[in-house]
């Protein structure tokens, strides 16, 4: 009898343009897994009895059973598995924090680690393989379209992950439904926010094309609570409105000479580059400041993608690449993805950790020209569950700073929550729902996405606005 | 949708340019009321800018616009023509102004900043304010909708700074007399930001409330981006969702002024790629 040998197989490196091309183009850095890659990540999964990754899935996706799809070859079983609870597979396995979620949990990560282990099975390349597979090979779910729904029609306002994944649900039910979008271009934050070189735009355009396939009618240039209000969303006949505006709202750090020039938020500068295209400047029209010296302020996946974009808008203009990312706290703290921090890491982002910004300060023109700050240490652990970053004192320095991008959160944009006074909200603004159905203080009118929950992920607003698509549909199912 | 209906060159002469436009966008025209504006994309590949909302024709469903131009995006705008399409325009952004009986208003209009007080005076005047208008331009044959403004003053005045038309100076000089002579309970001033921040110079010691509208550097003009953040009172405001309107004499006027001009090398240097 053959001694049986447990051979630990080594993950499969997923294959990424290299470093040195990737800093003069805006195109998709990771190129992902083909099929022979997928096969052999596939067959590392030990098939656990008791599957922990789905545990550590928002949304709950049956990760053990699309696996054993993979290896048996049949993908489509593995596709249909997927969207089972994941609209959106070719999105969220580039954007998923998977480290944080369902690799966190998987066996191959040690308890009690802050995130995945390199071992841990790549989940998130394996659900982009079989989406990106689903998307080139016309896999579609059916559409069972409920012929009393359709004498429903629907608003959804805000075309974000949240309202195309709720205009996609009740659409295949057979609901006729409108998205109004008050930019000119539908996605948003995997538009205006997310680089092309993290989300290329043909995935996105692929998900607003399918929906346009099912009749969904999509109104650009529509801003909810100016052009039209919710009252009047009803008095035109909708029978119930989804809210899904997200976070759209930066935060400032509060801090003298913030207003300087060439101090920009995070939305602000993604927003020229990603939705306006500032990039391709003079061709596009909207321009953006690029600087010797660009700091980033923030340690989240928008400090990245800032810090990214900015070092590619140096490389491109041929200035020596000098962006570095300051961040309170340590990089094990840095809620960012790894993945994202190793990018930046690779394309020469610089980082500068354990720092608190206190001013900045210009010159006669009013331009940003240092950034001061003080060093910190990290103190005791705050209701985060991180270390919280105490400030040493007499521990001040200036760093050369002619472009600050502040990235440090946002928060909701209270546009239409001002002119709808039924809505109500939190002490963040943000609109409280009922947990189960997603329904609001407004009879009919449901919400997700991050105007619920604050700043989350792709795959939490769509998790949210599938749970309201299935609320909206039983209500409408009882309705005269 | 957003097709311009029509067009009419207010004056074209000595450099200044200043365009007038019928745009064809129903639900805009619906729900603006007087000191709101719109974003405007000329093309897919244009800037978003902000311009006041003129005029605004539920029943027709049309708003109208008026501006100079200035930058590439307000150069390309007035090369458009009736029967063609705005890219995008999205609106109505920003409060509108609180519209109500103050008592005696002065509506200060220099530039194309007159095409914004129109709206704003005539709503006022309705509401049944005794208005008084002084109107200021370089020159009298740059000067527009003097005949609708005075048309609905109780009062109205003229300042050119070469003296070609009316009392040679500046509206401000105007203002200063009239404050003297008489009490008014609200100046609303729209213009360069300079004719703005000395509006403000002057109102001051009189204690008359004063505002004023302002033209901010937008991206979205929703609130997304705070390109167009001002510092008013001590506290940062966007001026696209907090504003456009705010107290003159609250604003850090040197902030805006230096903000405004973030890129102006790269608007010069666009301009002159596109020849224009």
């Amino acid at each position: 009898m053959q001694p049986v040998k447990t051979v630990k197989k080594e993950p499969v490196k997923v294959r990424e343009m290299a470093s040195s091309l990737r800093s003069k183009t805006f195109e998709e850095v990771v190129f992902g897994y083909n099929e022979s890659e997928a096969l052999a990540e596939a067959a590392r999964c030990l098939q656990c009895k008791n599957p922990v990754c789905t545990e550590g899935c928002p949304v709950g996706i049956d990760i053990k059973s699309f696996i054993s799809c993979i290896t048996n070859k049949d993908y489509k079983s593995a596709y249909f598995k997927i969207r089972e609870k994941n609209d959106f597979p070719s999105i969220c396995g580039r954007v998923c924090p998977a480290e944080y979620q369902c690799r966190k949990t998987c066996v191959f990560t040690k308890k009690n680690e802050p995130f995945a282990s390199q071992n841990a099975i790549n989940v998130h390349f394996l659900e982009r393989f079989i989406g990106d597979y689903g998307m080139n090979n016309g896999c579609f779910i059916p559409v069972k379209r409920d012929p009393w729904l359709s004498k429903f029609k629907v608003a959804v306002v805000g075309s974000g992950p949240a309202g195309v994944c709720f205009a996609g649900e009740l659409a295949r039910a057979g609901v006729k439904v409108v998205v109004f979008e008050s930019l000119h271009k539908t996605g948003g934050v995997l538009r205006y926010g997310i680089p092309p070189f993290r989300l290329p735009r043909n995935i996105l355009d692929f998900e607003i094309d399918y929906l346009k396939t099912l009749g969904v009618e999509l109104v650009p240039n529509m801003i909810i609570g100016k052009s039209k209000t919710i009252r009047g969303l009803k008095e035109e006949g909708y029978a119930g409105i989804f809210l899904g505006l997200g976070a759209g709202c930066p935060s400032f750090l509060g801090i003298p000479g913030e207003n300087l020039c060439n101090v920009y938020s995070a939305n602000e500068f993604l927003t020229r580059v990603n939705l306006m295209s500032a990039y391709k400047f003079p061709e596009f029209h909207t321009p953006v400041n690029i600087g010797k010296h660009m700091i980033v302020i923030g340690g989240g996946n928008t400090a990245m993608d800032a810090a990214r974009s900015a070092l590619r808008l140096q490389k491109m203009a041929g200035i020596p690449a000098d962006t570095t990312v300051f961040y309170r706290r340590t990089e094990i703290e840095m809620p960012a993805r790894r993945l994202e921090i190793e990018h930046a890491k690779e394309e020469g982002v610089k980082f500068k950790f354990l720092v608190q910004p206190v001013a900045f300060s210009g010159d006669d023109k009013g331009l940003v020209k240092k950034l001061k700050c003080l060093e910190c240490k990290l103190g005791e652990p705050d209701s985060s569950g991180r270390r919280r970053p105490v400030s040493i004192e007499e521990s001040e320095f200036e760093s050369d700073c002619d472009i600050a991008i502040i990235a440090t959160g946002l928060k909701a944009n209270q546009v239409l929550i001002s002119a709808t006074q039924e809505l109500k909200t939190d002490k963040y603004g943000d609109v409280i729902v009922n947990k189960e159905t997603m329904e609001t203080s407004i009879d009919g009118v449901y919400a997700g996405g991050d105007i619920v929950g604050g700043e989350g992920t792709v795959i939490e607003a769509m998790g949210m606005a599938k749970r309201a698509s299935k609320a909206m549909v039983e209500r409408l199912k009882k309705e005269e | 949708m957003n097709l311009i209906l029509s067009k009419n060159v207010l004056t074209n002469i000595s450099g200044t340019s200043v365009a007038g436009m019928s745009i064809e966008a129903p639900e805009i025209a619906r729900s603006a009321r007087p000191g709101q504006f719109v974003a405007i994309m000329v093309s897919e590949v244009g800037e978003r800018i902000p311009l006041t909302i003129v005029e605004n024709h539920p029943k027709n469903g049309t708003v109208s616009i008026i501006f100079q131009e200035a930058g590439l995006t307000t150069k390309l705008l007035g090369k458009m023509n009736a029967g063609e399409e705005i890219y995008s325009i999205v609106g109505p952004l920003g409060h509108p102004t609180d519209i109500k009986k103050y008592g005696k208003i002065i509506m200060v209009g220099g530039g194309v900043g007159i095409a914004e007080i129109l709206p704003v005076a005539a709503a006022l005047k309705a509401a049944g304010n005794h208005v008084t208008t002084i109107l200021g331009a370089r020159t009298k044959n740059i000067l527009i909708l003097e005949k609708e403004l005075k048309a609905l003053s109780d009062e109205f005045y003229v300042a050119t700074d070469d003296g070609s038309y009316g009392r040679k100076g500046f509206t401000i000089d105007v203002l200063d007399e009239l404050l003297k002579k008489s009490k008014y309970d609200l100046v609303y001033s729209v213009g360069p930001i300079p004719m703005m921040r000395r509006t403000a110079a002057v109102t001051k010691p009189y204690g008359v409330k004063t505002l004023v509208s302002l033209n901010a550097l937008m991206v979205d003009a929703t609130g997304m981006c705070g390109c167009c953040r001002v510092t008013v009172a001590g506290e940062v405001k966007f001026s696209c969702v907090d504003g456009p309107e705010f107290d003159a004499n609250s604003v850090d006027w040197d902030e805006l002024t230096k903000r405004n001009n973030i890129y102006s090398e790269k608007e010069k240097h666009i301009c002159s790629l596109s020849k224009l």
